[in-house]
């Protein structure tokens, strides 16, 4: 089959590219190897949290300048502070989420660290702690990996809250070992709200906020927790968890049922393993199929494989990495012994190595020169950030899945 | 070790398996495809399974699917569940659910009254205490003929531009041989000749029931057969399910080696994704008439499995006023055989509801699926009749 546009990945970059190119009613396809990181991020649009130098961030679009004279390789170069903060507003208004690419939340992690985070769902925005206050945190007993002890007593180190813990013990029928998705699915039935309500009332002291681990509903999510609002009437927030990431979810099939009613095809459980090229052209994407390969041709093709941890990038025993579908060069790989440092969460070089791009994300050839002229790259995939380091891994996939979208809508106009 | 098993290195326990399993969602006795996979597997070496979970898994083959990391979990707990059923010995239930070819042969010719015995419901009472076979389970009905019996007398047109080897399966021969019929008419509507050997079953229900040996025996059979009909052409088939078996599942879960597998293999297409590829090639007729129905679509697991998209999808957009909704719900519930064990039903069912219940909003007039145990299966659910989309092609095109 021909499509306008080939997007390869279905993360939050490939969603959003393939969303956008549907949008301006090109025929898409999303082929993906498997389901992207949704599942285990957080679901929210980190834009940019902290500086190069570490401090933290409270107004991304602002600080944007400063941040990119120190990394001038990083994709919010290519991409512009105009097109980051339109990524930003569309994306936040595609998913009904509150915020903007302007401001920072400051919101609570499961460890009860604090987070800086631009656009996010409602259920998120009860958890600011910017204004300071009193902080309810509740656990849920069979919920693995939540603590809320340890959450309540970090963030009162971490920021001008109070905050104290609770464990609720609603009925689980029995089953001893749920996830948080599970979780979730109870918190769809009345008698499980009931029960949950019930419990906290006896606990709860008005004034307080109150603050979930990030399990509230998985389709009915909104309405879940606005009646947890409404019956115990406080602002009642989400936290989120480890994986299964329920608000990552979320995202992830609300993006997927708007591309299927925009028309685009998704093909899961297809690895792209390379590329049918003519000259400066990519003609097809080869896929493994059932008993043979199958190719997917199309006018544009969008790269969002990610990067290392997701297989876009490969390093080899040799010490060699290459982009693994095209062979793409990977830009930025320090030299052997300087491409980790001993601190784990400190200045790791090797992160930022990846595809480097033109204007319009295409990506480079070993000359220098674009490599293909209807080839471009989203997300992880591209070097030149340190995402966790920055807080920015969604800002960077949104807008650059985002601008690839644009770049192809106006390289193929109608 | 084999490759299937290889690939549990690369679990790097994400969860997204756990996430998208729509069997640990509606039973806590599987506790999910990672803990009874890639995790359960570490300790399988020769003591066999630390537990018994993993017969609750359908082998719908999602897990699979959605993996980043390439891991083959449904392909590992298949073979997983072979070496426990050894281990147990496999239940006589499971024999005889597993050979349709068997069941099929013995039932046609006494179609009225094994039609009759299997609905009424003293004897399905007797079937699920004697066998385990639930009752309120959706068995389908002998058509009393064979798909094969038609194919023998039928003389095709004589002009062709080219030929295919179809490859209708026991679901077609014994239950449904209107659908084969369909398909043949409409390749011949579209220039070619069709060949029909004489076949016997794919293996994919003794796979399923942990019966690798046998399922090895009907695999390679039936490979030989292909093999040798239409000197190379396409093999086409309309059961999503057996030709993912020919395509995949045979080479890569029973590791049957064999040369004319792998040729049959290559040579294999669903017949959606044949008659794509022949529009994509403008070589499909387009003659269509308009079909004012509302569609909604299921493809089934096993039709994902073949990695092909979803071509159903565009070729019944050929249709004018043809409603169709693509329907998003993982799986019918039945894989195959699972949801008519009696230990199973319910868990088969509550899987199945999702499915149900986006069918029952779409107000259809019809269903379409690929795979002839999901459309039983939705049917038994939604009440609405569910047929292979060959079936609203042949439709529209007035054969």
């Amino acid at each position: 089959m021909t499509y306008d546009a080939v997007v390869v990945g279905i993360g939050v970059a490939g969603l959003t590219a393939a969303l956008r190119l549907a949008e301006h009613g090109r025929r898409v396809l999303v082929v993906a190897k498997g389901v992207g990181s949704t599942h285990l991020a957080p679901g929210r649009l980190d834009i940019l949290g902290y500086a190069a130098g570490g401090q933290r961030i409270e107004r991304p679009a602002a600080a944007l300048g400063a941040f990119l004279a120190e990394r001038p390789d990083h994709p919010y170069a290519r991409v512009g502070a105009r097109t980051l903060s339109e990524s930003a507003e569309w994306f936040r208004a595609r998913l009904g989420y509150v915020g903007s690419a302007d401001e920072n939340f400051l919101l609570p992690t499961a460890l009860g660290a604090v987070k800086p985070t631009a656009v996010v769902p409602p259920s998120a925005v009860g958890g600011d702690l910017r204004t300071g206050g009193r902080f309810l945190i509740v656990g849920l007993q069979g919920l693995k990996d939540f603590f809320p002890a340890l959450c309540a007593a970090n963030l009162q180190n971490a920021a001008p809250v109070r905050a104290r813990a609770v464990e609720l013990h609603p009925p689980l029928g029995g089953e001893h070992d749920v996830n948080g998705l599970g979780f979730a699915g109870r918190f769809e039935d009345e008698p499980f709200r009931e029960a949950v309500v019930r419990e906290l009332r006896i606990t709860f002291a008005p004034g307080e906020r109150v603050g979930f681990p990030a399990v509230l509903g998985l389709r009915e999510a909104e309405g879940v927790w606005r009646e947890l609002e409404e019956r115990v009437r406080t602002r009642v927030f989400e936290i989120p968890t480890l994986p299964p990431s329920v608000p990552g979810i979320r995202m992830f099939e609300s993006l997927r049922s708007a591309l299927r009613a925009a028309g685009a095809r998704i093909v899961v459980g297809d690895a792209v393993v390379r590329a049918r090229t003519s000259g400066r052209r990519v003609e097809a994407v080869v896929a493994e199929a059932a008993g043979r390969t199958v190719e997917y041709s199309g006018e544009s093709f969008v790269l969002a494989t990610g990067g290392f941890a997701s297989g876009g990038l490969e390093l080899g025993s040799d010490g060699a990495a290459r982009e693994t579908v095209l062979g793409l060069p990977i830009a930025g790989l320090p030299p052997h012994g300087e491409r980790f440092s001993p601190e784990y969460l400190g200045v790791q070089p090797f992160a930022r190595a990846g595809l480097a791009v033109d204007e319009r994300l295409r990506p480079l050839g070993e000359d220098g020169n674009v490599a293909y002229e209807n080839l471009y790259a989203a997300g992880a995939t591209l070097g030149g950030a340190e995402p966790w380091r920055e807080a920015s891994g969604e800002g960077i996939s949104v807008a650059t899945g985002f601008a690839a979208a644009e770049a192809i809508v106006q390289s193929t106009a109608r | 070790m084999s490759s299937v098993r290889e690939t549990l290195d690369h679990c790097v326990k994400c969860t997204i398996c756990e996430t998208f399993c729509p069997y640990s969602k509606a039973t806590p006795l599987f506790p999910g495809p990672k803990y009874v996979g890639p995790q359960a597997e570490r300790f399988r070496g020769t003591e066999g399974s630390p537990d018994y979970s993993l017969d609750y898994c359908s082998g719908c083959g999602i897990c699979t699917q959605v993996c980043p990391q390439g891991v083959k979990i449904a392909e590992i707990n298949s073979q997983a569940r072979a070496e426990l059923w050894e281990e147990r010995g496999i239940p006589l239930r499971n024999r005889i659910v597993a050979r349709p070819s068997v069941t099929g042969a013995l039932g046609t010719p006494v179609a009225p009254l094994a039609n009759l015995t299997l609905r009424a419901r003293p004897a399905r009472w007797a079937l699920e205490r004697t066998l385990g076979i639930d009752r309120r389970a959706p068995l389908p009905r002998f058509a009393g003929r064979t798909f094969q019996a038609w194919a023998r007398r039928r003389r095709g047109p004589q002009a062709a531009s080219g030929t295919v080897a179809y490859f209708h399966g026991c679901s077609t021969n014994y239950y449904e041989p209107e659908t084969g019929e369909r398909v043949v008419e409409l390749l011949e509507h579209n220039g070619f000749r069709v060949v029909v050997p004489r076949q016997g079953c794919c293996g994919l229900p003794l796979q399923s029931n942990g019966d690798f040996p046998a399922a090895r025996r009907y695999a390679s059979r039936l490979a030989a057969t292909l093999d040798a009909a239409g000197e190379g052409a396409p093999i086409v088939s309309n059961s999503t399910s057996c030709s993912l078996m020919l395509k995949r599942e045979a080479l890569e879960i029973l590791e049957v080696d064999d040369e004319a597998l792998r040729r049959v293999s290559e040579r294999t297409y669903d017949v959606c994704e044949f008659l794509l590829g022949l529009h994509e090639r403008g070589e499909l007729r387009t003659d269509f008439q308009p079909l004012p129905l509302t569609v909604p679509y299921h493809a089934p697991c096993q039709q994902r499995g073949h990695g092909i998209g979803k071509p159903a999808l565009d070729l019944l957009a050929l249709i004018p006023e043809l409603r169709l909704v693509e329907l998003d719900a993982a799986c019918c519930g039945i894989a195959g055989t699972y949801g008519l064990k009696r230990e199973k039903y319910e868990i088969s069912m509550r899987v199945g509801e999702e499915l149900f219940a986006q069918v029952r909003d779409a107000e259809p007039d019809l269903t379409a699926c690929d795979s002839e145990t999901c459309r039983w299966q939705i049917t038994h659910g939604t009440g609405v009749p569910s047929v292979h989309p060959v079936e609203l092609l042949h439709r529209a095109y007035g054969l």
